[in-house]
């Protein structure tokens, strides 16, 4: 069976909007970090899938997604230090508590 | 004659230095450096009188001398501002007169201040009141003298209230500020008034004698008088400020709070006589082009002489007897002006006022600096603690004495001879007015030996302990303001100053001259019966006209009158309204403003969250839309 390219763009889609979903109504920071990844990698999977199937000879599309792959790692890394050390400081993780800035 | 700008630059250096470093220094070295610069300037006057009266004269005239002048501040092509040393007779003179007293008191100082908090601060005041008079009598034109007038009434202010924790020293310095401000405003107005219709400050071009340069403004009417007569006028008004003319002499005595030594340099001897010179300075002008302007300074200069003469026989405070005596005297000084004319025997009268005000700057300086002393020995103002001194201070004894007897007009103390030619000068002028100056003489007479022996003879008043004579810093300057006193009138006064520069020498007028000392001898004579011995007299008679001797005490009302035009009327009818409007209706427009963008800002605060969910979320919803809108349209 072959598989076409428009079901790899529907689950990216789907993935897409879960995280868009999650990132707007999480609360929990944690969630909200979970859902960025969910954007991203949907991201990644269309970079992919296009260049598999529409520039099969070309290799742009597979590095630019390794690169955001990595790039996306670290940005994980920097978000949960800052997540822990707000955890450590008022013992909450939640982002409505976040508002020392604010004022 | 260069030199001269030393003069002026010394005192405000040493302004500078002992007020930047005041405290660092030591009370005794502060003192000493102010002296010092003060006995150089002295020094440097001395010389340069020497210098500019041994000049020959140009066509008999003493010519003035503008020594450097700098330009300043320039408005027009025709009108700019300059700065720069004039000297002419009177303001040799008047250099002479300033450094001479204020060395006295400089020296006088280092005894009677000895102690006190702020000695550094207050010879730094001394040093600041220096350079601002000498700077003013030294003006080259009109408004530097405005700038140094300014000058001399801050350090006036600064000096009064030198004793700033004492709440009364605090309202009198307000007091002696507001007050002649007020009148210095008219002073402006003059000046602008004058030098808009003439194009010049210069009081060499001023004076120069040129009616044309006064057509445009005398041509002018306002209100029936020439713009000429309303400018002349103005300006005197802010010389009747700072002199203390009725009406506006109600700063003087309170004036008074401030320091002993302040009193006698500040308010005796040459801030006060600042309007005496401001007209005189300007008396070309005033004889030549406005001489009804000259009858209302002699009318006014009577009045107060009379007014402060009989204030000053009731009061008990010894300096408020001298400060209303000084009043009275600066009274002479006017009348003296106001009667004169230009040139020969008819500038009797000006050549009078200003001996009369070399005359007195020394005797009142020294009956304050007397004062000064007696109130270091007693440790009060008031007559009635005093008495009887006369065994424990004979030096301050002695030269208030010589003093008294100068200023009631006494062969040969100097006195005698200045106010004689006023009295001459007023007699020309009008018989009536002559009696009345002379009557005045006979109560100032009066009131300084009623002062004299209610100090130094009559019942000794417990004392907390004994009295005794001042210390010789105190005393010297004592001893020498006697000795100019003794001598001072034998200078042949016409000679250095007149009113159109010649010789003028002067002649004893024997007539008015046997009778203002019959009239002196008979006002000490009654004095000396009424106050020698404690007599029950004196309170009889204050007691048969309880309303005259009331009214006199409480100066005849003015402080009262005053409070009453500036609380009731002033600030009831126009100040709160005002303040009203600007409290309600223009503060209100700008606190509704305030109010209106601070409800809105609270309105439109909450899409700043910070939540960036939330953000994400608003751009999510945009997002959408203009892709509905995209899809749709295309």
């Amino acid at each position: 069976m072959e598989i076409h390219m428009e079901y790899y763009l529907v689950i990216s889609t789907i993935m897409f909007f879960a995280g868009i979903y999650g990132f707007i109504t999480r609360r929990n920071l944690l969630a909200i970090l979970i859902s960025i990844e969910l954007i991203l990698n949907s991201v990644d999977m269309n970079f992919v899938v296009f260049n598999r199937y529409l520039f099969p000879e070309q290799m742009e599309g597979l590095f630019f997604s390794l690169f955001a792959i990595g790039i996306s790692a670290c940005e994980t890394a920097v978000a949960i230090a800052i997540i822990i050390n707000i955890y450590r400081n008022i013992r909450n993780i939640q982002a409505k508590n976040l508002n020392q800035l604010k004022d | 004659m260069e030199y001269s700008v030393l003069i002026l630059l010394l005192p405000f250096l040493s302004f500078i230095a002992l007020g930047l470093l005041g405290t660092k220094l030591k009370p005794v070295v502060a003192g000493s450096i102010g002296t010092a610069v003060l006995g150089i300037c002295a020094l440097l006057a001395y010389a340069t009188a020497a210098t500019y009266f041994s000049m020959p004269r140009m066509d008999g005239v003493r010519e003035a001398i503008t020594l450097f002048t700098v330009e300043w501040l320039r408005f027009t092509d025709t009108l700019s501002i300059e700065l720069g040393i004039l000297l002419d007779p009177i303001s040799v003179m008047m250099l002479v007169v300033i450094t001479t007293v204020s060395l006295m008191v400089h020296i006088y100082s280092l005894g009677y201040m000895h102690g006190e908090r702020g000695f550094q601060r207050y010879y730094s005041f001394l040093s600041l009141f220096t350079f601002s008079m000498l700077g003013l009598v030294v003006a080259t034109n009109i408004f530097q003298m405005y700038i140094f007038w300014e000058l001399v009434g801050v350090s006036s202010y600064l000096l009064i209230g030198f004793y700033y924790t004492k709440p009364e020293a605090v309202a009198a310095s307000k007091k002696a500020f507001i007050v002649t401000r007020f009148a210095d405003l008219g002073f402006l107005i003059g000046i602008l008034i004058l030098s808009y219709y003439t194009n010049t400050f210069s009081f060499d071009v001023l004076n120069a004698g040129d009616a044309s340069l006064f057509s445009k403004a005398a041509g002018t009417t306002f209100m029936g008088c020439s713009v000429m007569s309303w400018a002349m006028a103005l300006i005197f008004m802010g010389g009747a400020g700072k002199s203390a003319m009725f009406p506006l002499h109600i700063w003087l005595p309170d004036a008074m709070e401030g320091p002993t030594p302040v009193s006698a340099l500040i308010h005796a001897a040459t801030m006060v006589v600042a309007g005496v010179y401001l007209v005189a300075r300007l008396f070309p002008v005033y004889s030549m082009e406005t001489p009804e302007v000259l009858v209302l300074i002699a009318v006014v200069g009577a009045f107060t002489a009379l007014y402060a003469a009989v204030v000053a026989c009731v009061q008990t405070d010894i300096k408020r007897v001298l400060a209303f005596s000084t009043i009275s005297q600066i009274g002479f000084m006017m009348v003296s002006l106001g009667v004169s004319g230009m040139g020969g025997h008819e500038g009797l009268g000006y050549m009078a006022s200003m001996f009369h005000l070399f005359t007195h700057a020394m005797f009142k300086a020294l009956l304050f600096l007397c004062a000064g002393a007696i109130i270091h020995a007693v440790h009060s103002n008031e007559m009635s603690h005093m008495g009887g001194l006369r065994k424990y201070m004979p030096v301050t004894h002695v030269t208030f004495l010589i003093a008294c007897l100068a200023i009631a007009g006494i062969p040969p103390f100097s006195g005698f001879f200045s106010k004689d030619e006023i009295l001459a000068a007023t007699f020309e002028f009008s018989p009536v007015l002559g009696v009345v100056m002379s009557f005045i003489a006979g109560l100032t007479a009066f009131y300084m030996f009623r002062l004299y022996y209610n100090i130094f003879w009559g019942e000794e008043s417990r004392h907390e302990h004994t009295p005794h004579e001042a210390p010789k810093s105190m005393t010297m300057p004592l001893v020498f303001l006697a000795a100019v006193t003794v001598v001072a009138g034998f200078i042949p006064f016409g000679h250095f100053v007149s009113s159109d520069g010649t010789a003028y020498t002067i002649h004893l007028n024997w007539a008015v001259a046997g009778a203002s000392v019959v009239v002196a001898v008979v006002a000490i004579a009654i004095a000396t019966a009424l106050y020698r011995k404690k007599s029950p007299v004196p309170d009889r008679m204050a007691a048969a006209m309880p309303g005259l001797h009331h009214a006199a005490f409480r100066r005849f009302y003015m402080d009262e009158l005053y409070l009453f035009i500036t609380k009731r009327i002033i600030f009831n009818c126009v100040s709160r309204p005002i303040a009203w409007f600007d409290r309600h209706v223009i503060d209100g427009f700008f606190n509704g403003l305030a109010y209106l963008s601070q409800r809105a800002s609270y309105a439109v605060r909450v899409i700043q969250s910070g939540q960036v969910q939330q953000y994400a979320y608003v751009i999510l919803l945009g997002t959408v839309v203009i892709a509905a809108l995209v899809l749709w349209l295309l």
